[in-house]
């Protein structure tokens, strides 16, 4: 019996791979969502893995907030060259423009809650009827409720109360007029899991996930990279500080962490020691209020 | 390392979330900002006590209400294992949210409370895990603090529940006496009940065999995608891109396509590009046969030396999980792995009442969270297992042709 074993990133793997063949067969116009974070970077070869030889049944889409680190725009378009896959880029400044929305001010200013509005005209520009992402069940508490296959309504809204049952490893694509679905594919790993496929995996990573010298502004304890897009007022600290980062997302709202993590061996054996979450180190989007991720989905977030 | 997955069902005031709190806690995978946020919102209660159940309740709703509504997936491991928790409610009904869980899982985790032995509740949960082909069950008796950590208790209770589980089909139940409040058992074996010889429920779970559901001699691949690049040197490529749900599949198999029943060979097991000699339930794999012919999404590949069922008429038990009853008459979708066709049910044979497992006769509609066994005509063969024989070629979802919603969960019978 021992012979036919598989181990647990073996099994989550093939889970994640079986998730997106469903996509590509049950949808007519996906779109897989690509932030140049870890877990997309992820599924982008998952997705390799399940369609090779072929091409991607989908584009990648980049939400792009305008206010991103400039070494995974970089990043970006080297891989997406490489992959000979179609990228497409939708700006939240253009959304900003034009349709006259007012940015958030002051020191914690963010572009988190518009990119929303520019998600929403992209699914509706291109009518994607699915959009897939890199979202985990581990990260949050309201992301631990939701289905791999979530149906969002014409709004782009999540209802949680009225989640369709999901089982076994069927998943009801069916969808009416208007609405769409965000699928999850890697809901069941954690960022253990993720770090060790990407080690197993040799997968390259954006430089910024591992430690490097870096100006920062220290605010609520939290390490803000120093960026024309931060609102700095007088009493704001500038301190050089060996940094990584462990989530990807704006300038703005994504914090580092003080580390000497130089290999990705490095980054896992800091997690092992880790006493916090990574959202919760380094994550100003979601500490605003106890549902501020529940209810941002509902808003239709990814 | 592999993975368990298990589901815990109950409600509130048996002590559950307590339980997984606890599991977590003392296994160190609740993080300091986790349990801060959580102490937080517990001072904002007003009591001193650390509520666990707030780290699975992730809803508003759940929140406010102080029940859990729906599942809840949580992660931890040991050394030993990776655990993957499906936390689910305990309330009537929400059955349907119950099946959901159990559905994924391969153990249940089932709570009495010690003072008030079994009861409707854990009746419905071992019914459910038995229908579902759980065959490894747990059972926690709970609030061993309560009663004095009485061994004759104990032993009275696990004498009623053996009456009670006699009746189902299930291969192995383990009980356990633990306090999930003070932590007996739970973590570490206690030294309060020294009679109790067995090991800590998480020291059980870490060592515990079950039966995964991938049967070997069911050698299963549904066909998901065809991948046909056609071009850069791809010109005559075909595969077949799909998940070996059960058994096992090697270079030069001879096998069918079902539902048509062509039969070919295996010409090669593609991954990532390499080709293997052999693969297995549930790897994601490539298949190239030898002989070129239609074969798409919704097919099933299989081993010749044993064939699945192919038919349009069957009988299965369900699972409703809809508010608009289903009748007979009623016309769904009906998705079996890749497979979607259109069905009717031709008839409701008997509902179950999960509380006694009795079959009531000649019901006219069955409802939100009731169990029942009805028979069904499809619109094209499906081909499949009896779910006792084979869970993963066995199950399906009936899907409503109006709302698009997953109406209900069927079992095929044998």
């Amino acid at each position: 019996m021992e012979k036919y074993f598989l181990s647990y990133l073996d099994i989550l793997e093939a889970e994640a791979i079986h998730i997106l063949r469903e996509v590509a067969g049950q949808f007519e116009r996906p779109a897989l969502l690509f932030s140049g974070g870890k877990d997309s970077i992820t599924l982008v070869r998952l997705a390799e893995k399940a369609f090779r030889p072929g091409k991607f049944p989908f584009p990648l889409v980049h939400i792009d907030t305008g206010h991103n680190f400039p070494e995974v725009l970089q990043y970006r378009n080297k891989l997406v060259s490489k992959l000979g896959e179609r990228l497409i880029v939708r700006n939240v400044e253009d959304t900003i423009k034009k349709r006259g929305l007012k940015e958030s001010k002051g020191k914690n200013a963010s572009r988190n809650a518009l990119q929303t509005y520019t998600l929403l005209d992209t699914i509706e520009e291109f009518k994607f009827d699915v959009c897939i992402g890199g979202a985990r069940r581990d990260e949050e508490k309201a992301r631990a409720k939701e289905r791999v296959f979530s149906i969002r309504d014409e709004f782009g809204q999540w209802n949680p109360k009225l989640q369709r049952p999901e089982l076994w490893s069927i998943y009801n694509g069916r969808i009416n007029y208007g609405e769409n679905v965000r699928v999850f594919p890697i809901s069941n790993w954690t960022e253990f899991d993720v770090w060790n496929y990407i080690k197993r995996e040799n997968i390259q990573l954006p430089e910024i996930y591992f430690a490097h010298g870096r100006n920062c502004v220290v605010r609520d304890g939290q390490l803000l990279a120093l960026s024309e897009y931060i609102n700095l007022s007088d009493d704001d600290i500038i301190t050089n500080k060996k940094v990584r980062f462990r989530t990807v997302g704006d300038m703005t709202c994504t914090a580092g962490v003080e580390s000497n993590a130089g290999t990705i061996d490095d980054v896992i054996n800091e997690l092992k020691l880790s006493r916090t979450s990574e959202r919760g180190e380094t994550r100003l989007d979601d500490k605003t209020s106890e549902a501020a991720m529940e209810d941002r989905k509902k808003a239709g977030y990814f | 390392m592999d993975i368990l997955r298990f589901t815990t069902a109950g409600s509130v005031d048996d002590g559950k979330s307590t339980l997984i709190g606890r599991l977590l806690y003392d296994s160190k995978s609740i993080l300091s900002d986790q349990l801060e946020a959580i102490k937080k919102s517990t001072k904002n209660n007003g009591n001193g006590e650390i509520d666990f159940s707030l780290l699975t309740d992730g809803l508003r709703a759940e929140r406010e209400q102080g029940i859990t509504i729906d599942v809840a997936y949580k992660y931890f491991q040991t050394s030993k294992r990776k655990f993957i928790i499906a936390d689910t409610p305990g309330h009537f009904q929400y059955t349907r949210n119950m099946v959901t869980g159990a559905s994924n899982s391969n153990l249940s985790i089932i709570l009495i409370d010690a003072r008030n032995g079994v009861t409707e509740q854990t009746r419905r949960h071992s019914i459910i895990s038995s229908l579902l082909g759980i065959h490894n069950l747990v059972i926690c008796v709970n609030k061993m603090d309560l009663i004095d950590y009485s061994e004759t208790i104990f032993n009275q209770i696990v004498e009623e529940y053996r009456t009670f589980a006699s009746k189902l089909d299930l291969k192995e139940i383990e009980f356990i006496p633990v306090s999930a409040l003070v932590g007996d058992n739970v973590v570490e074996k206690s030294d309060r009940m020294p009679w109790y010889k067995g090991k800590s429920l998480l020291h059980y779970l870490e060592e515990v065999q079950v039966k995964t559901g991938s049967e070997l001699n069911f050698s299963r691949f549904p066909v998901q995608w065809v991948i046909r690049p056609g071009n850069n040197g791809y010109h005559d490529y075909r595969g077949y891109a799909g998940k070996i749900i059960s058994g096992i599949f090697k270079k030069g198999d001879d096998v069918f396509v079902m539902p048509s029943g062509f039969n070919s060979t295996i010409k090669a097991i593609e991954i990532f590009g390499k080709d293997v000699e052999e693969a297995f339930a549930p790897m994601s794999v490539i298949l190239h046969l030898s002989d070129d012919f239609d074969v798409s999404r919704g097919d099933v590949i299989v081993k010749k030396d044993n064939k699945p069922k192919v038919s349009t008429d069957f009988e299965a038990v369900v699972c409703w999980m809809d508010t608009r009853p289903l009748k007979k008459g009623n016309k769904y979708f009906l998705q079996h792995n890749s497979r979607l066709v259109k069905c009717v049910v031709k008839n409701i044979n008997y509902k179950v009442d999960v509380n006694t497992l009795d079959k009531l006769k000649e019901i006219d509609s069955v409802n939100l969270n009731d169990i029942c066994e009805i028979k069904i005509k499809t619109a094209s063969p499906l081909s499949f297992d009896g779910y006792k024989r084979n869970r993963a070629n066995g199950g399906f979802i009936l899907i409503d042709e109006n709302s698009n919603i997953t109406a209900g969960a069927g079992m095929i019978k044998d």
